[in-house]
C-alpha cells in the first residue's frame, strides 16, 4: 500500500507546454505515471510528448475531460498561487505545487483560499513532490533510486529525501511513500498530516521525517508522535550550525528571534521517543536497526 | 532585503503612518544644514541623531573609535548635531547584534526631538503556525521584545489577521484599550494601526516593527524607530525598493552569489562547501562541524549545477581566506553525476585551487563521475558518503 497516491492517480501538469513542466512530464510518464493532461492557458486543444498528452486552457476543462485527481504545478512564481487556488475551485484532490520563490503573502491568501476547500490537499510549494515507487511519480525527484518497501519518508528538503530514499533502497528497506513537504514558511499538508498518513497506512512500517530549522512543524510533528505514532521514527533535523537570522536557502529555514533552533526541535523529536541520526549519512542504518529491533522483539 | 531605519520611515510616511520629521545626512555639514530647518520648522531646539546601519541596539551601542559615544544622540542645537555626527560618521559601531567587528556608520538620520509620554511596542510579521499575518503589541516599548516574549510572554498582545478582509478596526481597537490607551489617544493608535498593517501589505513586507511606538506629551501617536524587511520573492513586483539597497550593509561575496543565482551564506570556519540543495547543503555543514572542523560558508548550487555556476561557486568559495578545505557534496539526480564532474574539474582549471578538494557525488552514473574525477590528474579526492567526504576533508586540512 502507499499513501496519497498510487497506480490509479490520474495527473495533469500545469504549466506543462514550460521547459521544465514538460521535461518533468516525460519524466513521470516513463515512469509509469498515468499523466492524462496539461494545462498552459492559451494553449488548449494542442498535445505535447507526441501527441499522448493533451494540453487544456484551464484546470476545470481538464479535469472534466480526463478526470484527473491530482494536480503538479510547474508555474513561474508571480502566478503560481494563482495555479494553486485555480485547481481547488476546479474540485482536485491532491495540488502538489513545485515552484520554488512564491511570495510569501500569495501563499497566504492561496491557504486562506484553500480552507473553503476541504476537498483539496496541497503539498509544497517549493518541494521535490510525492513518489510511490513503481506506481506514481508526481514532481522532480529521480525515480530510479526509489524501490517498492516498508518505510514512509516526509520531509522539508529535496536533496535530503534523496539521501534517505537512497540508503532506504541500498539497505533492502524500500519506501511505501515518499512526500516532499516544502521548504517555505506557509505550505500546505505538514508533518502532522504526514505522520497520520503514514501512522494508518498498514505497509508503511517505519517512518523517517526529515526537517530543518526554522517554524515549529517539527515540534508539532513530535507531539503528535508523543500521543498518536506507534510505529518507529527516525529523525533528522538540517542547520544546527546555522546562524540566527540568516536565511539558509529555503524561505522557511531561517532562526527569527531564538525561535526555530534545531536543538529545540531535536529535543522535542527525542522527548517523542524519535531515533535521531546523526548524520543524513546515518538515515538508512539507523532506521534498519529500529526496525529489526522491532522485528525480533 | 533589509533598509535603513530612514528609509523605512520614508516610506512609511508616504502610506499614512505617522513618523517623526527629520532627513537623512552623510557629512557633519549637511547635518548641521537639516538640524537647523528641523529646528526652525517645530520651534523646538531638541534634535536627535541616529547612526544608520542595519542593526538593532544602536541606542546602546559604542563606537570603537569613540568609546564613549553612543550610536544615538540627542543634542539641543544645529552645531552639537553636527559635532556628535563627525565622532559618528565613518566610524564603527559595535551593538549587540552586529558582532564584535561591528558596522561602519556612513548616514544619520536627523530627527525632531520628541516630548515621550508613553512607549509601545508594535510589530507585524508572518505567524508560521497559521499561516497568517498577526499584529503584536507590548506596553513594554523600547525593550528587547525577545526578552520580553521570554520572561513575560503574556505581555505580548496578539491580533491575527484574516487574508480576505485584512486587519479590521475592531481588532484594533482591542488593542489600543487591552494596551491602557484613552481618548483621544485610542482613535490615534487605531487608525496609525490600520494604516501600518496596509503599508505591510503594499510593501509586500516580511517584518515591520515600530520599537517603540510613541505617545506624545500632546497625544500624538507616532513611529519613533523603525525596522523594515521585504520578503525577498516579492522583490519582482517592487523595482521600486531595489534603490534603497545599500550595498556596504551586503557582503559582497553574497550579493555576487545572488546574480548567479547561487544561495550562499557567509560563516566564519574554515572549510568552504558546495553543495546542492538547501536541506544538504545544511547536513553538509553539521555533519562538518560533527568530526570536528567549522563550515567557512552556506553555498546551495541549486538543481541545476552547471559548469558557469560551478565555477563562479569555486571562486566565491576562495576569496575568502579562511578557507583551507573545500568539500562539494552533490545529489546527482535528474543532473548526471558525469555532468557534474565535467563542471568540476572544468571550474578547477580555471580557478586553480590551491586547498585541498573532495568530492563526494552519488547519483546517476556516479562510478563514471568518480572515475571522470580520479582520472582528471587534478588534486581532487573522491569520497563515497558524506560522512567519508567530510572525515576527509578534515584530515587534509589538519596540519
Amino acid at each position: 500500500m502507499s499513501v496519497l497516491v498510487d497506480k490509479n492517480t490520474r495527473l495533469i501538469v500545469q504549466g506543462i507546454t514550460g521547459k521544465v513542466g514538460l521535461f518533468h512530464a516525460e519524466q513521470s510518464l516513463a515512469y509509469g505515471t498515468q499523466v492524462v493532461g496539461g494545462v498552459t492557458p492559451g494553449k488548449g486543444g494542442e498535445t505535447v510528448l507526441n501527441g499522448r498528452v493533451p494540453v487544456f486552457h484551464t484546470v476545470r476543462d481538464a479535469v472534466e475531460k480526463t478526470g484527473a485527481n491530482a494536480s503538479v504545478i510547474f508555474v513561474p512564481p508571480p502566478f503560481a498561487a494563482d495555479a494553486i487556488m485555480e485547481a481547488a475551485d476546479a474540485g482536485v484532490p491532491l495540488i502538489v505545487c513545485i515552484t520554488e520563490g512564491i511570495p510569501v503573502a500569495d501563499m497566504v491568501k492561496a491557504k486562506r483560499f484553500l480552507q473553503d476547500k476541504p476537498g483539496s490537499r496541497l503539498l509544497g510549494p517549493n518541494c521535490p513532490g510525492i513518489i510511490t515507487p513503481k506506481q506514481c511519480r508526481i514532481g522532480i525527484m529521480p525515480g530510479y533510486i526509489h524501490t517498492p518497501g516498508r518505510v514512509g519518508v516526509v520531509s522539508r528538503s529535496g536533496t535530503l529525501t534523496y539521501e534517505a530514499v537512497h540508503q532506504l533502497t541500498t539497505l533492502g528497506l524500500g519506501q511505501s511513500t515518499a512526500i516532499g513537504i516544502g521548504g517555505d514558511p506557509v505550505n500546505g499538508t505538514n508533518f502532522v498530516d504526514c505522520l497520520k498518513l503514514f501512522q494508518d497506512d498498514p505497509e508503511t512500517e517505519g517512518i523517517i521525517m526529515i526537517g530543518e530549522i526554522g517554524g515549529s512543524a517539527e515540534e508539532d510533528g513530535a507531539a503528535f508522535i508523543r500521543e498518536h505514532v506507534t510505529k518507529p521514527v527516525v529523525g533528522f533535523i538540517a542547520g544546527v550550525t546555522a546562524p540566527p537570522g540568516k536565511r539558509m536557502g529555503h524561505a522557511g529555514a531561517i532562526i527569527s528571534g531564538g525561535k526555530g533552533t534545531a536543538d529545540a526541535k531535536l529535543a522535542a523529536l527525542r522527548e517523542a521517543g524519535v531515533s535521531i541520526a546523526d548524520t543524513p549519512s546515518d538515515l538508512g542504518s539507523t532506521m534498519a536497526r529500529v526496525l529489526g529491533a522491532k522485528t525480533s522483539a | 532585503m533589509k533598509i535603513h531605519e530612514y528609509q523605512g520611515k520614508e516610506l512609511l510616511r508616504g502610506l499614512g503612518v505617522p513618523v517623526p520629521q527629520g532627513g537623512v545626512a552623510f557629512t557633519p555639514g549637511e547635518v548641521k544644514l537639516v538640524a537647523a530647518d528641523l529646528i526652525q520648522r517645530t520651534g523646538n531646539p531638541v534634535v536627535v541623531v541616529k547612526s544608520q546601519i542595519h542593526a538593532g541596539g544602536r541606542g546602546k551601542g559604542r563606537f570603537v573609535e569613540q568609546p564613549e559615544v553612543g550610536g544615538v544622540k540627542v543634542v539641543k542645537s544645529a552645531e552639537d548635531a553636527a559635532q556628535i555626527a563627525e565622532k559618528m560618521l565613518g566610524n564603527t559601531l559595535v551593538t549587540i547584534q552586529t558582532g564584535p567587528e561591528g558596522k561602519k556608520v556612513q548616514r544619520v538620520l536627523v530627527e525632531q526631538g520628541m516630548n515621550i509620554a508613553r512607549e509601545l511596542y508594535i510589530a507585524i510579521t508572518l505567524d508560521r503556525a497559521t499561516g497568517r499575518n498577526t499584529v503584536m503589541a507590548s506596553t513594554e516599548g523600547g525593550m528587547d521584545i525577545e526578552e520580553v516574549a521570554a520572561h513575560t510572554p503574556e505581555k505580548i498582545l496578539k491580533e491575527s489577521i484574516d487574508p480576505a478582509v485584512g486587519l479590521q478596526a475592531f481588532q484594533a481597537r482591542k488593542l489600543a484599550y487591552a494596551l491602557g490607551l484613552v481618548d483621544p489617544v485610542a482613535p490615534r493608535f487605531v487608525k496609525f494601526l490600520l494604516a501600518l498593517a496596509a503599508a505591510y501589505d503594499r510593501l509586500d513586507c516580511a517584518l515591520l516593527e515600530v520599537n517603540p511606538l510613541v505617545v506624545t506629551g500632546d497625544d500624538q501617536v507616532l513611529a519613533l524607530d523603525s525596522k523594515v524587511s521585504f520578503d525577498d520573492n516579492a522583490t519582482f513586483r517592487h523595482k521600486e525598493l531595489e534603490e534603497l539597497r545599500d550595498p556596504n550593509e551586503e557582503d559582497p561575496s553574497e550579493l555576487e552569489a545572488k546574480s548567479w543565482d547561487l544561495s550562499y551564506v557567509k560563516l566564519d570556519g574554515n572549510i568552504g562547501c558546495m553543495v546542492n540543495g538547501a536541506g544538504l547543503a545544511m547536513a553538509t555543514m553539521d555533519i562538518i562541524q560533527y568530526v570536528g572542523a567549522k563550515p567557512a560558508n552556506f553555498l546551495d548550487v541549486g538543481g541545476g549545477a552547471t559548469a558557469e555556476r560551478v565555477t563562479a561557486a569555486f571562486k566565491i568559495i576562495t576569496r575568502d581566506p579562511n578557507v583551507r578545505g573545500i568539500l562539494v557534496n552533490i545529489f546527482g539526480g535528474i543532473m548526471k553525476c558525469d555532468t557534474i564532474a565535467t563542471g568540476v574539474i572544468a571550474a578547477v582549471k580555471e580557478v586553480g585551487l590551491k586547498v585541498p578538494l573532495v568530492v563526494r557525488l552519488e547519483g546517476t552514473n556516479v562510478e563514471l563521475g568518480k572515475k571522470m574525477l580520479d582520472e582528471s590528474g587534478l588534486a581532487i579526492t573522491t569520497a563515497s558518503s558524506l560522512r567519508d567526504a567530510a572525515t576527509k576533508i578534515v584530515e587534509l586540512v589538519q596540519p
